[in-house]
């Protein structure tokens, strides 16, 4: 079963409003920015969407490469994440272009608006990865086993690159309408890719 | 034979899946199935060829991805001509005996377009018109454009085939659960841009299965008159832990497809997940299945990159304000290129309830080609609503309708041979759904026998340039009732007889029949509702007044338009009070906080009651008090606070914004007196090559404009020669720049470098996540601003010492 590709839609996980009011380097919040909060919540719920593309590959470490299937890699830091792995979720996630176009549409007119979009855009997509790690992790305990925490290109010495890779063996842009710039950042904007390594119990 | 004689009579049968069946026969993931038109010719061969031996009348070459994003132009020859040998060599050797053609199949190149992706949309023509070439050469007989999620993307590729080459072309795209593409468009929205653009089929594949397409499919029949194209997956991929398959099964598919060709589908086939077999029973599922007569559907709409709007159901409201004409304020910000001024303008009509924009950006001083394509393109990132393009220009209407993400309408042409000429190859090779303006070489005719006249001499001629009569709208041009008496009278005339016995839509320019006259809006309300009651289809107005707000919801309502009359009543409920002689009274200042209303308003970001303030403050202050006195100082209060980090960046924002409404009151009261407006001096701003985030410049932007810095942002993603000829230009002191990832850093290096040659006088701010104070002095800056407080703080200082 490795190297199917699968798409999951989710629902709207959970608001974190704390977690939104940080990314928007905002401590203690005053009512009047407590109430653009929640006109700018109110007004991207629609603009919202929640999808998760991934498949399963091997894992296979020589010294610190790891050998995913579909690219090989150097980082020590993923080598250590990985060690005790038999298979790795590669998954691309995006809570769509919606909340870009929301920010892109007050960027000119309401800078503080924009501002509060981007920071949703940040808490949302990482609540989406969040909620797909979660059921991999259950998924993988079902059969006895364990999961490490996720792993993106360009932490540590995972080089960004890898999302080159990553691109082109799960299609985002099919999928879940993602696509990767030149400059390997991804468009819509709130997008993630990431590594899950999955290892058995003994 | 040409496929479109074919389908004439005929339903025409597609092949099923490629990539599945490759995987199977040992294509690995992530490697490119194009490579193996040359590696494992005979592999695609008999696949292709099994799928006409299943039935199918096309069979796509493996060219999907062949494209010059993914492969070299040598190597992307040597690919297409492969596939189309192969292909023709599994035509030849299949012996069933149907009709046979080969098509060249094009998918997207996996990249997203601009405004939020970084391909541009001619970039995107060319990738597709080099494919599209080579398939012509090498003998394809049809172009094939699958699974596009992108309405933009669509239109390059389509683009591309008519410009080069002349065989049919197929357009698919691929549709959500939700029954849209990726970027928002309905299938109601593709078929008036695809069709506008002249495909000669357009359908949906991929994505779903038969079933749950079934919603795309009828609204495609609905609209489309020419034929629709079907070819879904297998279903979803499923997983039974070993191996995966899709949960629709090769009998049940057929009778799903097929059901869909019984409701008016012409051509049928299957993507991912189907193989032969689903082609076989799909085939004998459609033996003695008659196709569904096509039907022209004279649907008159114009489109955006997300919807559809019709004409002649509910009246249409194109917004007026994106226009100089008698506008000061908008002509300085045109001269200024103010994009947020025009852009706002577009924002606050959309939320009044106009459905399409009027994009009028022409003055004699500057390049209108170079400013329509830019705000259509900008308006296009803000709002979905459909534009209509409104220039006498047709240099700068063709590169606006070019660049245009859905089906524009085209303001506008007239009875005049020279203006015929000019618009409606336009119209006819971009599509668009033209004003036609009932006037030519002798001018406007009194009365309205005469417009009709023209008008049908404008139906005649639209028709030998192949433009249908539902994408002409007619303007029986409102004159002033001043200066003639019967001059509305002949305007509604021609209008009644165009609706209702030429059988057009029409459209008014409503607000000039009151030209000269006391109590405008009351002219041209009741204006508006005689013209709706002969007919008007749409009206082009100020959506910002109320009088013409009320007639239009009060027609709905009293038309059948308007279910229990819920519009009406959210529109009642919402009305805005007159104002005249209720307003505030002057400000006063507040008990133990000391500050005045105004103060209080701006320091706590409330942006109405700021400009309303302002405006009543007006009367009785000079502007710059206003500002030294009111403005400044509550700046300075926020401004101390996020010093302090008492304050957040948000408060500060919000803040900031309502200061700015409150300039942008006085901004408009100078501007109507005629005087020049404050600004210090040129601050150029842009965030550097290959960085896309703007927030942290938009921010320092804001705060600037606030101090009466003239800030000229050039936007994101800058190269460094646009920054060093922007300061060049302007002359600027001050030049600001952003980087936000350290990947983009050594592009701001190399910017400073540049402006050092080049412009030596200005200093250089530099700022963003990734840096330091340190590193801002190695890269060669003369300041580091940790936020946009401290560059405002800094080029305030630096300011008064050269003006000192």
């Amino acid at each position: 079963m490795t190297g199917a590709v699968f798409v999951r839609n989710y629902a709207a996980p959970e608001w974190d409003r704390r977690e939104i009011l940080r990314y928007s380097s905002c401590g203690e919040a005053s009512a009047e920015v407590e109430a653009l909060l929640e006109e700018c919540i109110a007004e991207s719920t629609k603009a919202l969407s929640y999808k998760v593309c991934f498949a399963h590959f091997p894992v296979n470490i020589y010294g610190e490469e790891i050998d995913l299937g579909f690219a090989r890699v150097k980082s020590a830091a993923l080598c250590k994440n990985l060690a005790s792995c038999r298979y790795a979720a590669v998954f691309a996630a995006t809570v769509g272009l919606g909340i870009d176009r929301l920010a892109m549409r007050y960027a000119r007119t309401s800078p503080a608006k924009a501002l509060m979009f981007d920071a949703i855009g940040s808490e949302r997509v990482e609540a989406l990865c969040d909620a797909f790690n979660a059921e991999i992790k259950a998924e993988a305990a079902k059969e006895g086993g364990f999961t490490r925490p996720r792993f993106s290109p360009g932490y540590g010495d995972l080089p960004l690159a890898l999302q080159k890779e990553i691109f082109r063996v799960l299609s985002p842009e099919k999928y879940i309408g993602a696509s990767l710039r030149e400059s390997l950042i991804i468009s819509p904007a709130k997008s993630v890719t990431a590594i899950i390594g999955i290892g058995k119990n003994n | 034979m040409d496929i479109r004689e074919f389908l004439k009579n005929n339903v025409v049968v597609l092949d099923g899946g490629m990539g599945t069946l490759l995987q199977k026969a040992g294509l690995r993931p992530g490697e490119e199935p194009e490579l193996w038109n040359i590696t494992h010719a005979d592999t695609v061969e008999k696949i292709q060829r099994s799928y006409f031996e299943a039935g199918a009348n096309v069979v796509n070459a493996n060219t999907f991805g062949a494209n010059t994003v993914h492969f070299e132009r040598e190597k992307l020859e040597e690919i297409v001509k492969a596939a189309l040998e192969t292909a023709k060599k599994a035509r030849e050797s299949a012996c069933a005996p149907q009709p046979k053609f080969i098509a060249l199949d094009i998918g997207p190149t996996g990249k997203m377009l601009k405004p939020y992706g970084d391909l541009e949309f001619e970039d995107a023509v060319a990738v597709f018109a080099e494919t599209v070439r080579l398939g012509a050469k090498y003998g394809a007989d049809l172009v094939m454009i699958e699974t596009m999620n992108d309405s933009y993307e669509t239109k390059a590729a389509l683009l591309a085939a008519k410009e080069n080459c002349t065989l049919p072309v197929f357009v698919s795209n691929a549709y959500g659960e939700d029954g849209k593409l990726m970027t928002g468009a309905t299938p109601a929205a593709m078929v008036a841009m695809l069709e506008g653009l002249g495909a000669d089929a357009i359908g949906a594949n991929c994505s779903l299965g038969p079933k749950k397409l079934m919603g795309v499919v009828e609204e495609l029949l609905e609209n489309a008159s020419v034929p629709v194209l079907l070819k879904p997956n297998a279903g979803l991929p499923q997983s039974d832990g070993e191996k995966t398959y899709y949960d629709v099964g090769a009998e049940e598919f057929a009778r799903d497809v097929a059901l869909a060709v019984k409701k008016g589908v012409r051509i049928a086939g299957g993507c991912c997940g189907t193989t032969p077999e689903y082609i076989s029973a799909l085939s004998q599922e459609l033996r003695g299945v008659s196709p569904v007569p096509l039907t022209e559907k004279n649907i008159t709409c114009v489109s955006s990159y997300t919807h559809a709007v019709r004409f002649g159901e509910s009246p249409v409201l194109i917004g007026e304000r994106i226009n100089p004409t008698g506008k000061k304020r908008f002509k300085e910000a045109l001269r200024e290129g103010d994009m947020g001024y025009i852009l706002n303008e577009g924002i606050a009509q959309e939320e009044k309830g106009a459905a399409v924009l009027d994009v009028n950006v022409g003055l004699p001083e500057i390049d209108e080609k170079a400013m329509l394509t830019a705000t259509v393109c900008e308006l296009q990132a803000v709002t979905a609503l459909p534009l209509q393009i409104d220039t006498a220009d047709t240099a700068a209407m063709e590169a606006a309708l070019r660049l245009y993400n859905g089906k524009a309408m085209v303001n506008s042409v007239n009875g005049k041979e020279e203006s015929m000429r000019a618009v409606f190859p336009l119209v006819k090779k971009y599509g668009g759904l033209v004003v036609a303006l009932t006037l030519d070489e002798r001018g406007i005719p009194k009365t309205a026998e005469e417009r009709v006249e023209i008008a049908k001499k404008i139906l005649a001629t639209a028709a030998e340039y192949g433009i249908a009569k539902k994408d002409i709208i007619f303007d029986t041009l409102a004159m002033t009732v001043s200066a003639d008496k019967n001059a509305a009278l002949a305007t509604l005339g021609a209008l009644r007889t165009i609706r209702y016995e030429l059988g057009c839509h029409t459209s008014l320019g409503v607000s000039n029949v009151s030209f000269g006259l006391p109590v405008r809006d009351a002219v041209n309300s009741t204006f508006f509702a005689l013209a709706l009651e002969n007919g008007l289809s749409a009206a082009i107005m100020n959506p910002h007044s109320v009088e013409m707000m009320k007639t239009y919801y009060t027609f709905r309502a009293l038309h059948g338009m308007d279910e229990n009359c819920a519009d009406y009543i959210e529109f009642a409920a919402n009305m805005p009070v007159q104002t005249a002689g209720a307003a505030a009274p002057a400000p006063k200042t507040e008990g133990r906080s000391g500050k005045t209303e105004l103060q209080n308003a701006i320091i706590k970001g409330l942006r109405e009651k700021a400009a309303l303030l302002t405006k009543e403050l007006l009367k009785e202050s000079a502007p710059l008090d206003i500002v030294q006195g009111e403005i400044i100082p509550s700046l300075d209060i926020i401004g101390k606070g996020f010093e302090e980090k008492t304050v957040y960046l948000p408060a500060l924002l919000i803040s900031a914004e309502a200061a700015k409404c409150a300039f942008e009151e006085i901004k408009a009261f100078v501007t109507a007196k005629g005087g020049e407006s404050v600004k210090k001096c040129d601050f150029v701003l842009a965030t550097v090559r290959g960085d896309v985030h703007d927030i942290g410049k938009n921010i320092v932007k804001l705060l600037l404009e606030n101090y009466g810095f003239n800030v000229l942002d050039l936007g994101k993603d800058v190269p460094a020669e646009n920054v060093a000829e922007a300061a060049v230009k302007t002359h600027a002191p001050f030049v600001g720049l952003s980087a936000l990832m350290t990947t983009t850093v050594p592009a701001m290096e190399e910017t400073i470098k540049l402006l050092r040659a080049r412009a030596p006088w200005c200093k250089i701010i530099v700022g963003g996540a990734v840096l330091t104070a340190e590193y801002a002095e190695r890269i060669g800056a003369d300041k580091y601003a940790a936020d946009a407080m401290e560059t405002v703080r800094y080029a305030d200082d630096v300011f008064a010492q050269i003006n000192g």
